[in-house]
C-alpha cells in the first residue's frame, strides 16, 4: 500500500533529502528530532515533527523503541532511516515491521546477510561476483589460517567476521607476522564485538574503490552504474563521482551485472550499494560489500541517470514494482561530489561547529548543493561533521571539474571552518584532473602538502 | 576552603570514562593534580581529552556521563 505518512528517522542534510522526495510523491512528512536539533532545516521543511529525545544519539536517534513509539503516535505508517544511525540495524528493521509499519528498505534477513562480512562474501561468491583471494569463511584456528595465506600470498589482511568501518583489520607482510598478530586480532575481535571469528583476505594494492548502484524491488533488481569513490581520509569518502571515467565498458558490463545478480541472490528491496576494490594495473574487481541503505554520495548517480534514488526507495517500499528495465537506465555526462565538512584542513581536520552566517549556495547549470544549513543555524557538536554536498554535472570530466572551480568559488559558510579550501586545491591537482589516484592516494598527498609548508 | 570549577573548554558530550567499560578517570573524593586526565568531550564524533587545570581533592562532578555541554559549562568542583 501506497505511503501516505512518512517519519524520517535522521537528521542534516538526508533528513531534508527525503522530505523532498517524499513531498514530491504527495507523502506527508513527519520530522523525528533531538532536543539538540528542533530548530533543524528539515523539522522546518516537514509537515509534522516529533521529539525523540535527548541530544545524544543513543537516546534518541539510536532509540529503536523510541522511534518506533514516535512513529505510531504520529500517525505514520512508514519510516525512513536515512543512513548511518539505525539504517543497517536488522533488528530495527524487525521492530518496525513488528509495530505493523513499512520499513523503507530491505528485509531484515538481507540487512543482516550482507552485514555479517562472512555471510556477505559467500552470497557474493554464490552468485558469481569475484571476491578477494582468501579464506572461504571463518577460519578455525591459526593452523587453518596457515593453510590459507600459503594460497593466498601476502601482503593479508586478518579482519573480524563481526568488524566494520575499518576496524580490527591488520595486514601482515609475512607468515613469522601473520603468526604474531593472528592471536592479537583474535583477542581483540572479542573484546571489541563479542565475536572472536576472524577471516583472512589478500591485501589489493593500490586499488580503487568503485561501487554500483542498485535498486530492486524483491525479485528483480536493475544497477544504475558505478560510482568512483577513491578520495578518503581515515577511510572516509571525501570526493565522489560517477561514472568511473577510467573504466573499459566491457568490465564495466561485468561488474555492474554482478551487483544485480547479488541483489537479486538476496531478494534485495529498495536502493543498496555493493562496494568493490579494483585493480587498475590487471582490471580485475573484487567484492568488498553490500551497503543496504541509500548512501552519502547517491546525488552523483542521481545526476548521470536521472533517477530520484530516494522516490523511487519510496515508491519500493509503498509496494510498487521496479518502473525500470535494465535497458530504461541511461547514462549522460560526468557527475562530481565533493563534502563539506566542519573541519579544519589547515588543523589536522580538527572538527568545530559554530553559527552559520554569510551563507551563499552556488548555482548555474549542472550545480546542486545538499545541504541542512541556512544562515543564523547553530551547528549543534552532538552529531557527524557533514554540512553539505556541492554536486557538480557536466556533459564530461573536465566540464565537470572546471564547473566545481566555479562552484567553489561562489560557495561561501561563514561562521566555521569547513573543508572547502581543500577542494579547491585538489581540484587543481595533476594527478586528480587525469583521474589518477587510489584509496591511499590523499593521506599521502596532505602528507606531501604538510610538508611543503614547513 | 576555596574551590576551582574545571570548565569544558568545548561544546559536546561528556564521557566520564574512556570506555564504555572502564571505570570512570575520577570519582568524587579524589585528588587530582594539574594536567590529570578528567573526562572526555565528544565533539562531532572526534574526542578531546579534558585536563584539569588546578590541583586539589574533587568535590563533585557536576555533569553527568553522557550529557550534552556548552564550552564554559562547569563540569567538576575542585576543593583547593
Amino acid at each position: 500500500m501506497a505511503i501516505r505518512t512518512l517519519l524520517v528517522a535522521n537528521r542534516g542534510e538526508i533528513a531534508v533529502r527525503i522530505i523532498r522526495a517524499a513531498k514530491a510523491l504527495g507523502i506527508r512528512t513527519v520530522q523525528a528530532y533531538s532536543d539538540a536539533d528542533a530548530d533543524s532545516l528539515a523539522v522546518r521543511l516537514a509537515d509534522a515533527r516529533v521529539n525523540i529525545g535527548p541530544p545524544h544519539a543513543t537516546k534518541s536517534y539510536l532509540n529503536i523503541a523510541r522511534i518506533v513509539e514516535a512513529a505510531l503516535d504520529s500517525s505514520a505508517d512508514a519510516i525512513h532511516p536515512g543512513y548511518g544511525f539505525l539504517a543497517e540495524n536488522a533488528a530495527f528493521a524487525e521492530a518496525v515491521a513488528a509495530a505493523g509499519l513499512t520499513f523503507v528498505g530491505p528485509s531484515a534477513e538481507a540487512i543482516r546477510l550482507m552485514g555479517d562480512k562472512v555471510s556477505a562474501r559467500t552470497m557474493a561468491a554464490r552468485a558469481g561476483v569475484p571476491t578477494v583471494p582468501g579464506s572461504a569463511g571463518r577460519v578455525d584456528g591459526l593452523d587453518a589460517g596457515r593453510t590459507v595465506v600459503a594460497e593466498t600470498g601476502f601482503p593479508v589482511m586478518i579482519k573480524a567476521a563481526a568488524g566494520g568501518g575499518g576496524r580490527g583489520i591488520r595486514i601482515a607482510r609475512s607468515m613469522e607476522e601473520f603468526e604474531r598478530l593472528w592471536p592479537q586480532a583474535s583477542g581483540e575481535a572479542k573484546a571489541a564485538f563479542g565475536d572472536g571469528g576472524l577471516y583472512l583476505e589478500r591485501v589489493v594494492e593500490n586499488a580503487r574503490h568503485v561501487e554500483v548502484q542498485v535498486l530492486g524491488d524483491g525479485r528483480r533488481a536493475v544497477h544504475c552504474f558505478e560510482r568512483e569513490c577513491s578520495l578518503q581520509r581515515r577511510r572516509q569518502k571525501v570526493w565522489e563521482e560517477a561514472p568511473f571515467a577510467g573504466l573499459a565498458e566491457d568490465v564495466r558490463a561485468s561488474l555492474c551485472s554482478s551487483a544485480v545478480a547479488l541483489a537479486e541472490a538476496v531478494g534485495y528491496s529498495g536502493a543498496g550499494t555493493v562496494e568493490y576494490l579494483y585493480d587498475d594495473a590487471t582490471g580485475a574487481f573484487f567484492f568488498l560489500e553490500m551497503n543496504t541503505r541509500i548512501q552519502v554520495e547517491h546525488p552523483v548517480t542521481e545526476m548521470i541517470t536521472g533517477i530520484d534514488l530516494v522516490g523511487e526507495m519510496l515508491r519500493i517500499a509503498g509496494g510498487e514494482k521496479l518502473r525500470f528495465a535494465q535497458a530504461d537506465i541511461s547514462r549522460n555526462g560526468h557527475a562530481i561530489e565533493v563534502r563539506l565538512n566542519a573541519e579544519d584542513p589547515d588543523n589536522g581536520f580538527l572538527p568545530g561547529p559554530g553559527v552559520v552566517n554569510d551563507f551563499r549556495v552556488p548555482g548555474g547549470p549542472g550545480v546542486r548543493f545538499d545541504t541542512m544549513l541556512y544562515d543564523g543555524y547553530s551547528i549543534p557538536p552532538f552529531y557527524d561533521s557533514l554540512l553539505g554536498k556541492l554536486i557538480v554535472w557536466g556533459e564530461d570530466r573536465p566540464t565537470a571539474l572546471a564547473r566545481l572551480r566555479v562552484a567553489l568559488g561562489e560557495l561561501n559558510i561563514g561562521g566555521l571552518k569547513t573543508t572547502k579550501s581543500l577542494f579547491a586545491r585538489l581540484g587543481e591537482d595533476g594527478d586528480v584532473r587525469a583521474g589518477k589516484f587510489h584509496t591511499r592516494w590523499l593521506e599521502g598527498w596532505l602528507e606531501g602538502q604538510a610538508g611543503g609548508k614547513q | 576552603m576555596a574551590t576551582h570549577s574545571i570548565l569544558s573548554p568545548l561544546p559536546g558530550t561528556f564521557y566520564r570514562r574512556p570506555a564504555p567499560d572502564q571505570p570512570a578517570f575520577k570519582e568524587d573524593g579524589d585528588t587530582v593534580a594539574v594536567g590529570d586526565v578528567i573526562g572526555l568531550i565528544e565533539v562531532m564524533k572526534s574526542f578531546h581529552e579534558v585536563k584539569a587545570d588546578c590541583a586539589g581533592r574533587i568535590v563533585r562532578f557536576t555533569v553527568d556521563n553522557e550529557d550534552p555541554v556548552m564550552a564554559g559549562n562547569p563540569l567538576v568542583e575542585v576543593e583547593l
